[in-house]
């Protein structure tokens, strides 16, 4: 259990966090600097191998995690990620989950629009990162915080 | 610190990445490349990234921005080896390198850049034979 607990503290509360059927192998990772952006793509790789995700799909997945990492230091003002491998019992997939307690998105929609950005950046992080991956859900709310959940399923 | 080595071939310069970088690395080579760009009168700069399992949209801005500063120092800059996986990704996250130009190997770089350092001359030119 002790692999349950955030890392980060993370307080703003979404039903994303609430663990899914078949979640298991949960490791929390805090997200407050660059080099924890390198040490989440090379476990999520891990991850992705030890499933047997492809090739392509390992990398889809590393990139999605890159991008909603990256998102979690510079808008959120850090946070954490978690790593999960889920079995529906048909088939084995890895979820991945990027929490903060920053300052939410006002227009989700607005924000998940190709190259829309209030960074400077590309805007292509949350919108590219929904492409990479099979499931994407937000949940933030003004104030208090964003979570987003993401699942590669091995085809 | 920790830095991106780059080397001198003529007046080429060629980096090839080795590590999964993190921003501030990618930074510091983009500021690095430019410097010496100017200080080694490059003509051409060639990113090998044959050992890059991941390029995501700050690596990609980094690279494009990189082609960009070269650009207006009178260098050209070349993109070389990318894996499949990483265009297959790099396309459906949205990111196409537009006025980056590639080629699949460094030797192949050379060539797009006009230059030829092979070693030996049996390969100078094919279609003599």
């Amino acid at each position: 259990m002790s692999d349950m607990s955030p890392a980060a503290g993370v307080r703003f509360s979404s039903q994303l966090l609430t663990p899914r059927a078949g979640a298991r192998r949960v490791l929390v990772l805090p997200l407050t600097g660059d080099e924890h952006v390198v040490a989440l793509r090379r476990l999520v790789r891990e991850r992705a191998i030890d499933i047997k995700l492809s090739l392509v799909d390992q990398t889809k997945l590393v990139t999605a995690a890159s991008e909603l990492a990256r998102n979690t230091l510079k808008y959120g003002g850090g946070g954490e990620a978690h790593v999960i491998e889920l079995d529906d019992g048909v088939r084995l997939g890895v979820q991945l989950i990027f929490a903060d307690d920053g300052p939410g998105i006002a227009d989700t929609a607005l924000a998940l629009t190709d190259g829309y950005t209030t960074g400077g950046g590309l805007g292509l992080g949350l919108s590219g990162a929904r492409r990479l991956v099979d499931e994407f859900d937000i949940d933030t709310r003004v104030g208090e915080g964003t979570v987003v959940a993401v699942v590669k399923w091995k085809r | 610190m920790e830095r991106i080595p780059i080397l001198r071939i003529g007046d080429l310069l060629l980096v090839t990445i080795q590590v999964d970088m993190h921003d501030r690395l990618a930074m510091s080579l983009q500021d690095d490349l430019t410097e010496r760009i100017v200080r080694d009168e490059a003509k051409g700069v060639l990113i090998d990234i044959s050992a890059l399992d991941l390029v995501d949209s700050f690596i990609g801005r980094m690279i494009s921005n990189t082609a960009s500063m070269a650009r207006v120092l009178d260098a050209q800059t070349v993109l070389v080896g990318m894996q499949p996986a990483v265009a297959i990704t790099l396309v459906e996250l949205g990111l196409t390198l537009p006025g980056v130009k590639t080629a699949l190997n460094v030797e192949r770089g050379m060539a797009l850049l006009g230059k030829q350092y092979l070693a030996g001359p049996a390969r100078r030119d094919p279609q003599a034979r």
